[in-house]
């Protein structure tokens, strides 16, 4: 099964790559007043259904991919 | 003797400067693999700098899974000393043994360059070193900005946690903190490589000092 992980720098945290993208864009004339710049993941695992694949991304989103101190995730979509 | 342990992952480069220094301090140092299970009987242990796994996900993150790692965290819960520098100081952060985080240095360019750090209070870990002394230490990094939510720096800082600052903020650590150590005092971490300031020939030996307080934290050594 496969499920997609959204990872996102968290709201109010200086995020330097997204600000240099932001800079960068601005420089090309394009009007881009804030950029975030996260990752995805596509995670391909074996689950019983829907509901335990999104519980086993859950788990390694906390775990692994995310570190809350600065980021939030997102399972799916 | 003391025995004092390396770790190594793959991507590690400053083992070697590592394993050297606790040499010329005196002490005995062993490698320690990342697949290794125990310390080989290490009574301190070094998380030393290098790019572990690539830094691939987050700095530190994927070494702090290793199975060395989970000796480590035991250690450092039996009270024993660590110190990680650099990629080790990312590391010890993502396992969770020091608060805190890593984050890329806030002008995006990598700083490789002596660091002024002012000694915020006398320590175990900073032996004969007291408040306001200057210790010249390099840095050599990209991912140095230490970061905490401003209620948990509060915390660090009452509690103090903090042993060393940049005398100028290199990297954007809140604080200008460059030294940080756990609650209980027996883990500390720093981006500057106190392994690189051990000769004169190299420019600094003010490295020694940190070295020498994780030798002093370490259990005495039973006689042979």
């Amino acid at each position: 099964m496969r499920v997609t992980v959204t990872v996102r720098p968290r709201e109010g945290i200086l995020d330097p790559q997204g600000e240099a993208l932001r800079r960068s864009l601005t420089g090309l004339g394009y009007d881009v007043t804030d950029v975030r710049a996260g990752k995805v993941f596509d995670l391909e695992l074996e689950a019983s259904d829907e509901a335990d694949a999104r519980r086993i991304a859950d788990e390694i989103s906390e775990r692994v991919l995310s570190n809350p101190l600065i980021e939030d995730y997102q399972v799916g979509g | 003797m003391t025995r004092v342990g390396v770790l190594v992952f793959p991507g590690s480069c400053d083992d070697r400067d590592a394993l050297r220094a606790v040499e010329l301090l005196g002490a005995e140092a062993v490698r320690i693999w990342h697949r290794d299970e125990d310390l080989g009987g290490a009574d301190a242990v070094i998380v030393p700098g290098g790019f572990s796994f690539g830094d691939h996900l987050r700095c530190g993150a994927l070494a702090a899974l290793s199975p060395a790692m989970a000796a480590v965290r035991a250690h450092a819960e039996a009270g024993g000393p660590v110190l990680g520098v650099c990629n080790g100081f990312q590391v010890l952060t993502e396992a969770g043994l020091l608060p805190g985080i890593l984050r890329p240095n806030a002008s995006l360019r990598f700083r490789c360059h002596d660091a002024a750090l002012v000694v915020e209070r006398e320590s175990a870990w900073l032996p004969g070193a007291s408040a306001g002394d200057r210790l010249t230490i390099p840095i050599k990094h990209h991912d140095g900005g230490w970061y905490a939510p401003p209620e948990q720096v509060a915390e660090i800082e009452r509690r103090g946690q903090v042993l060393l600052r940049y005398e100028q903020n290199p990297n954007g650590s809140v604080g200008s903190i460059a030294c940080v150590a756990n609650e209980r005092g027996n883990v500390a971490g720093l981006m500057p490589h106190p392994e690189h300031a051990v000769d004169e020939l190299l420019g600094s030996t003010h490295g020694r000092v940190l070295l020498q307080g994780l030798l002093d934290l370490a259990p005495a050594p039973v006689p042979a």
